[in-house]
């Protein structure tokens, strides 16, 4: 009869044992959750999966006799802004350095900040479309009714004509949309509509 | 070798106190079944609301339902009414994932059989398996409260489907219903996770003298395999809601563009746990269904080790093809191109394990009872729906019936039809165990043909509509889909209908307590729970079985 309590806490040591290990495992996963976050970010500016551009700090090292067509486009969500490209598109050879421009005017009476994010379409051109000097991801602040010139320097990597998906590529759009900046609300706390207030007629606007 | 735990081992604790605070396995397995039977239920009823909404062209009942739920009147009313239906949708998902099939299989049968095939007196932690429990039912109230407080301006409950993606679960959805739904989740999923953490605890540690893991039952196989799938995948799930909620309530922008976040992020991390999700609810199905056929066709299962390792492969690659959900939402070729790829290899294992069970059958001497019609006809389902997978899996295809009810067809096939029937055939198969009474033949034949009828009726037609391009998550359809969405209606009454024979056959079975006796099913059944009496003692394996 002495064996068995023994026996017992052996067994409850070694049922700790794996226990342990599943929670450590569990607290490893949820790591790895949030080490996604920067990961994935790393992993599209390395790839240029969805459309990430690349940033880089040197020109193309040889130009191609081809001609690509650059169009621009610029959104704003949200923000008091008259924000646009000065020029709707130009055509480039590829691996050719340009500057393109993008205006943006507080219309607003009050100073707005505003920051840019940016992607280009096709998707799979992200990788081969080379910023060397752009106004992503910086906050700017504009008084009322001040203009502020926007500069971008870019050059499609001559190596895009390698790849199957877009060697006959003959239009990429650079996209950019300006977001307000204004403290980071929490959407939750803000304030709920009138819960009764809804879109009248839709029966009839939409045919539902 | 005689183990004998010096203490209380035959303190028998009665009334309320024997349930709320029970560390029994057979006693924590039972509650688990109670609560999947609720939550079925009430699971159950959304869909049967929403086949009742969708069985003609136009608005039939929801605008009703918000007048009469949340007082809504004219046009509020039938806005309120479709974001009610939406709620409804993502409901149903919700509650028939993580509470119902989840507890069905993995709390209620797996609590219940896995310590007795292994030859182990409980589980490892038989406290925490309480917890484990416990935790369910305040999760499920969580989330129905959920229904009852406001989402979207004018709306209540959340809608947007079971995956909650940003940004209509963030910014889409400011009133706290979305934030109650993703502290049940939390709820739910820590509640798995200390099942899991027990599930390899007991299995790992307890198995009797002689019990290698390569002579463990298929059962206990499906259930470990299952418990390392919740630990590998649910912290994930876990992280994302959570940045969701920080998103929402503490200014994070993990998925807002605006602060440099991506809301395709959540699709991924999402999607890493939900489809290895969807083999955590089939994989114990896999294991009850291979023990039924196995017993009678009075066999062993044709290729025990196939089958084991074939759950470890789908497993194992269930964890590398998360993104042939989001094949629209702009990878690259490549990409597509391998997640089409690795997801078409999972039919490998799977297809060894169907062939492996119709093998069981061939040359067996086979005994059509409750069960076993059960398992063929989840091995037909689930055929079925693991066709229509392989061609989903294919990024051409997917694109052209995405977010349709191909899709729904399809994974209600594998899901409400594989999944459920699997629990079914688990139900009757294990019910003289649990309780010590054989139910009528006939109410469980019943059972069984009014509900293969009817969820043929409601899920096959849908194929139809799905190629047909009707799509998913929507309160109206144009008229071209009536006809066949009037026959899915009528099907999801039948199987409604079927539910209700299901809790006549539970009633009358304890009423008439026909005794079942230690074994009813005869020399085919052959794992450890039916040497024990039904239903078994309190405290089973005193003396460890050994096995040979």
């Amino acid at each position: 009869m002495n064996a068995a309590p023994d026996m017992d806490r052996a067994r409850q040591k070694s049922n700790r044992a794996v226990a342990a290990v599943c929670l450590a495992f569990f607290v490893g996963m949820v790591g790895m959750a949030y080490a996604a976050v920067p990961l994935y970010t790393l992993f599209c500016q390395v790839t240029g999966y969805g459309g990430t551009t690349q940033r880089v700090t040197q020109y193309a090292d040889r130009v191609l006799d081809r001609d690509i067509t650059i169009r621009f486009d610029a959104n704003t969500a949200g923000i008091p802004w008259k924000f646009e490209p000065v020029v709707r598109s130009v055509t480039i050879k590829i691996g050719e350095t340009t500057q393109a421009h993008y205006t943006a005017t507080n219309v607003a009476s009050q100073p707005v900040t505003g920051r840019a994010t940016f992607n280009v379409t096709p998707d799979l051109a992200g990788a081969y479309f080379n910023k060397v000097e752009c106004f992503c991801f910086t906050d700017t602040t504009l008084k009322p009714g001040e203009t502020m010139d926007m500069p971008v320097v870019f050059y499609v990597d001559p190596d895009i004509v390698d790849v199957p998906e877009l060697k006959d590529i003959k239009t990429i759009t650079l996209s950019y949309t300006m977001f307000p900046i204004e403290g980071d609300k929490p959407v939750a706390a803000a304030p709920v509509e009138e819960s009764g207030k809804t879109i009248p007629n839709t029966e009839g606007n939409l045919g539902g | 070798m005689v183990y004998a735990a010096a203490h209380d081992d035959h303190h028998h604790p009665r009334g309320w106190v024997r349930w709320v605070y029970s560390t029994n396995h057979k006693d924590i397995g039972t509650l688990y079944l109670i609560f999947a039977v609720i939550a079925g239920l009430i699971g159950g009823f959304m869909s049967v609301m929403m086949r009742m909404e969708l069985a003609e062209p136009g608005i039939q009942i929801f605008t009703g339902f918000a007048q009469m739920v949340y007082g809504f009147e004219g046009d509020a009313a039938v806005d309120g009414g479709k974001a009610m239906y939406n709620a409804f949708t993502t409901m149903h998902g919700l509650i028939m994932i993580f509470f119902m099939v989840m507890p069905a299989l993995i709390g209620g049968f797996a609590n219940w059989m896995v310590p007795i095939m292994i030859g182990a007196p409980d589980m490892a932690f038989p406290r925490m398996n309480n917890i484990s429990f416990w935790l369910l039912p305040p999760a499920l109230i969580l989330l129905l409260i959920s229904f009852f407080v406001p989402s979207a301006p004018g709306s209540y409950g959340i809608g947007g489907g079971w995956t909650m993606y940003p940004p209509f679960s963030t910014s889409g959805q400011p009133g706290p219903a979305m934030d109650l739904a993703i502290l049940s989740v939390h709820i739910a999923g820590a509640s798995s996770i200390l099942g899991a953490i027990n599930f390899i605890t007991t299995i790992f540690n307890m198995r009797a003298p002689g019990m290698t893991l390569h002579k463990m039952p298929l059962f206990a196989w499906s259930v470990l395999i299952t418990a390392f799938l919740l630990l590998l995948s649910l912290p994930v799930l876990a992280g994302g809601i959570t940045m969701l909620l920080t998103d929402r309530n503490f200014g994070t922008s993990f998925f807002s563009p605006d602060g440099g976040g991506d809301p395709v992020l959540f699709q991924h991390l999402f999607w890493f746990f939900g489809h290895p999700e969807v083999y955590i609810l089939i994989l114990p199905g896999f294991g009850i269904i291979s023990h039924i056929i196995s017993t009678f066709s009075k066999k062993p299962v044709f290729g025990y080790l196939g089958m084991a390792y074939a759950m470890v492969a789908i497993g194992a690659v269930g964890f590398v093809v998360w993104a042939h959900h989001m094949f629209t939402s702009g990878i690259s070729l490549d990409t597509q191109r391998y997640f089409a790829f690795a997801t078409m290899v999972i039919a490998v294992p799977t297809g060894v394990k169907i062939f492996s069970w119709v093998a069981t059958m061939w040359g067996g001497s086979i005994t059509i009872r409750t069960p076993m019609l059960w398992a063929i006809a989840f091995v037909f389902l689930f055929t079925v729906g693991g066709v229509t997978g392989v061609q989903l899996a294919n990024a051409g295809f997917d694109r052209s019936v995405h977010d349709t009810y191909y899709v729904v067809a399809h994974f209600h096939y594998v899901m409400s039809l594989g999944s459920v029937f699997a629990i079914f055939a688990g139900w009757y198969y294990w019910f003289p165990k649990m309780t010590g009474y054989m139910y009528s033949p006939l109410i469980a034949r019943a059972h069984f043909w009014v509900t293969f009828i009817g969820v043929n009726l409601v899920f096959f037609p849908q194929h139809f509509l799905g190629l047909s391009g009707m799509p998913r998550r929507y309160i109206d359809y144009p008229d071209a889909f009536a006809g066949w969405n009037m026959v899915s209606s009528y099907g999801s009454y039948i199987s409604a209908f079927g539910v209700l024979i299901f809790l006549v056959g539970v009633f009358e079975a304890f009423s008439k307590k026909r005794i079942a006796g230690a074994n009813p099913w005869g020399e085919g059944a052959t794992t450890l729970e039916w040497q024990l009496p039904s239903p078994p003692p309190y405290h089973q394996w005193e003396q460890l079985p050994r096995i040979k």
